[in-house]
């Protein structure tokens, strides 16, 4: 497939899988907001956002004071901040467009009519309605782009290429939405109810709560919500999981160029494969994602340059 | 002016091809005819059906005004236009052929020889170049009016790159997905079958040696008005849409850049004027073409479609031409008439055409999208001013014709039904010999009370047009 045809598919689908973690994290924060706290702690948590996204810049020039309501308009309908929801859905659609071609009339039409709904909304509406509301409705808008991907194209490259981009993604953002709640959360210890709230409302962030109790039918406590998050291999946002999909997708897509990122990418779940959670424990946290969020960026890049950017010299 | 409706006879009744129609019409409901047409904008929006406008705010889409009440042609006048178009067709493309070689019709003085090789878009680059099967046209859409009964007109030829035929076929598949009965009741000659006659058009000009070509489809890129059709076709054809920095060449040789590597090209449909082609000879500062692609066309590496320099042929200062050449290349009369051309660069012509402009339609030689284009009837004292200078300035840019008696067609319009002037856009096909079209074509309908100019980008719509068989 064209090279330029497979950029458009990886970026739309890294795109709504961002807006879909985006509204992840704009939840559990929100969430964790509403549980009684002081306004610093409280806005402390609206700054992480900012920060885990390197906006400080872009923040600081449209708006004066880091508060709930300034952030949440910044990073659910402000049209200047690419990094919005609203952005992403926009850009998603725009991928979309470019190879409308090569996608079902039915994802193309998901795509669209997210986006024409999504520009309609304004953050008044938003706010009225509910902002839990808006955020379910991205999360069932990708679920949806997701299902119709699975449910109607033919699993060929374009298949590939899309799957790689939103497991990419998403092993990029658990990891990030994993390393600000963990610290956010970590200092004030394994008691009280508050905690629970807290660990309770990250796990539904990411659609583990249930999953968790599943699992362990015991309490929440953070090494066990880092263990599901980052090394069960069937839990869909785990990043182990992820990474089964990267190594097998690449495969399926692996050129003559494409060695040296197969092995980064093999390196990479491996290291998660045979992984202990008391060992990323003890290493720190923050330290292991942190080396891990480099890792899935140089993955990235090295997609991009072995199949995305054109080879006219290779001829 | 009286006009010719195609529903409507001279006493007030419905024409015969009309008849189930209107029975239809009469019997549904006014609400459930305007929810259908509520559904059917939704729809467009929805698939994103839109083209964008130039001059408007980048990116900005909008729909081309779909109307429900569809153009029928009974199936004698629709085999009578088909006989006609092939005849037209078939000669446009050898006349081009004759010019890039040995110009028997300059010799035989038929046509001035000047109108031809100073003409802007001749391609003396193209001269003593084969291209297969002799094909210059591969695509062509000739716009037809109807001034009377049976009584239909050229208005002119689209050789270069003529868009529309995906709102034919999106037309066709609104209606029956709204008004599945109609079709129950009628006759309707289908149409959906026309990627796979462009493709296997396509591939039957593949050069030399070349048994699975691989064929794409070149576009200018997503802002381009007419982007939609192009992902449309590539994606009904099962071809890639390729852009120009999306091709490179090498020795002569085309190739699309994929994620396996280089990929050979055979055949181009490409979507984008001659002078964009190519930036080292054509438009240098073009960014849509391919460095070198004339170098292996001339080579015989690649098909183009439609050929470089066919814009010579529907340039609408050789439109007036085109009967003479039925005559000098097929020994036939020419079926379809021309409408009558005065063309200014000759003097006698143009003290003619200054005397009557209030009566006549001016053109722009090279213009297209109903720009540039003086509607005397229709026009302010100012207007016509200013086309009087522009053609005392410029007489060779520009021709004139009689305003002719459009033919209408009842159309929902704000006020309810209402006529509507309309053409026909049939798109016809050609490989070696064979000249080929799916039965119809686009209506165009101008929405605007009694104008005459049909053009999507003038704000005039679409109907679904429909070929009654026997």
């Amino acid at each position: 497939m064209l090279s330029r045809t497979a950029d458009h598919l990886f970026w739309m689908s890294r795109y709504i899988e961002r807006a879909e973690n985006l509204a992840r994290l704009l939840d559990v924060t929100w969430q964790m907001s509403l549980v009684p706290q002081s306004l610093d702690a409280a806005n402390q948590n609206w700054n992480a956002i900012i920060a885990l996204n390197s906006l400080e810049a872009a923040y600081a020039e449209h708006y004066d004071t880091v508060n709930a309501e300034n952030v949440l308009r910044f990073m659910v309908t402000d049209p200047n901040n690419y990094s919005s929801i609203y952005s992403c859905l926009r850009l998603a659609r725009e991928n979309a467009h470019a190879v409308r071609g090569t996608v079902t009339s039915e994802m193309w039409e998901t795509l669209n009519s997210t986006w024409l709904e999504a520009r309609e909304k304004s953050f008044e509406q938003i706010l009225n309605a509910g902002i839990g509301e808006f955020f379910d409705w991205v999360k069932m808008r990708s679920s949806l782009s997701r299902g119709v991907t699975i449910g109607t194209l033919l699993q060929d490259e374009a298949f590939h290429f899309i799957r790689l981009g939103t497991l990419l993604e998403r092993a990029d953002n658990t990891a990030r939405i994993l390393d600000i709640k963990y610290h956010v959360l970590r200092p004030h210890g394994d008691e009280g109810a508050t905690d629970f709230y807290q660990w309770g409302a990250l796990l539904r962030s990411v659609s583990a709560f249930e999953v968790y109790r599943k699992v362990y039918r015991d309490v929440i406590t953070p090494e066990r919500v880092t263990e599901l998050l980052i090394l069960r291999n069937d839990m869909p946002r785990s990043l182990h999981f992820c990474m089964n999909g990267v190594v097998k997708n690449l495969e399926l897509i692996a050129n003559r160029h494409s060695g040296e990122t197969q092995r980064q990418a093999g390196l990479l779940h491996a290291q998660l494969h045979y992984a202990r959670v008391e060992d990323i424990l003890a290493e720190g946290l923050h330290e292991w994602l942190t080396d891990f969020m480099d890792r899935i960026y140089a993955l990235g890049d090295g997609i991009s340059k072995d199949f995305l950017v054109p080879m006219a010299e290779a001829a | 002016m009286n006009f010719y409706n195609e529903m409507i006879d001279a006493n007030g009744g419905v024409r015969a091809h009309y008849q189930g129609y209107d029975e239809w019409l009469k019997a549904t409901p006014p609400e459930r005819i305007a929810r259908k047409r509520a559904e059917a904008d939704l729809a467009f929006h929805r698939v994103g059906i839109t083209f964008a406008v130039y001059g408007e705010e980048a990116g900005k889409e909008r729909l081309i005004p779909f109307d429900i009440i569809p153009r029928i042609i009974p199936s004698a006048e629709w085999k009578a236009m088909q006989a006609g178009l092939r005849q037209r067709v078939k000669a446009l493309n050898m006349f081009l052929h004759d010019i890039y070689h040995d110009q028997e019709i300059l010799k035989a003085g038929k046509i001035p020889a000047e109108q031809i090789l100073n003409n802007a878009q001749y391609r003396p680059i193209m001269k003593g170049v084969d291209v297969p099967g002799g094909v210059y046209a591969h695509i062509a859409g000739v716009d037809i009016v109807r001034a009377g009964a049976g009584e239909f007109y050229v208005l002119e030829d689209n050789l270069r790159v003529p868009s529309g035929v995906s709102y034919m076929l999106e037309d066709r598949k609104m209606m029956m997905r709204l008004f599945p009965e109609l079709f129950a009741k009628h006759k309707v000659a289908p149409v959906q079958h026309y990627p796979d006659l462009l493709l296997e058009k396509l591939r039957a000009v593949a050069p030399n040696g070349v048994s699975d070509p691989t064929v794409v489809v070149l576009t200018p890129g997503a802002y381009n008005s007419a982007y939609f059709e192009h992902t449309f076709l590539a994606q009904q054809m099962g071809v890639e849409l390729v852009e120009g920095r999306d091709l490179f060449v090498k020795d002569e040789v085309v190739y699309m850049q994929t994620t396996q590597g280089p990929q050979r090209v055979d055949v181009i449909y490409r979507r984008i004027d001659d002078d964009f082609l190519d930036p080292l000879v054509f438009r240098a500062d073009s960014a849509l073409g391919v460095p070198g692609i004339l170098r292996a066309y001339q080579a015989g590496n690649v098909t183009l479609a439609n050929a470089i320099g066919t814009g010579v042929a529907d340039d609408k200062s050789i439109y007036p031409y085109v009967p003479e050449m039925i005559r000098f290349y097929l020994g036939e009369e020419p079926t379809l008439n021309n409408v009558p051309t005065y063309m200014c660069r000759k003097p006698d012509e143009l003290s003619y055409v200054l005397a009557n402009l209030p009566k006549l339609v001016v053109k722009e030689v090279h213009g297209a999208g109903g720009y540039g284009m003086l509607v005397g009837p229709a026009a302010s004292k100012d207007e016509i001013e200013r086309f009087r200078q522009l053609l005392i300035a410029k007489p060779d840019g520009y021709i004139a014709q009689p305003t002719l008696a459009l033919s209408n067609c009842p159309t929902f319009v704000e006020s309810g039904i209402a006529p509507r002037h309309l053409d026909l856009r049939p798109f016809v096909l050609s490989s070696g010999q064979c000249v080929n079209m799916v039965p119809g074509g686009l209506t165009r309908v101008a929405l605007t009370e009694g104008s005459l100019v049909v053009n999507s980008s003038q704000g005039g719509g679409t109907k679904d047009t429909w070929i009654l068989e026997d």
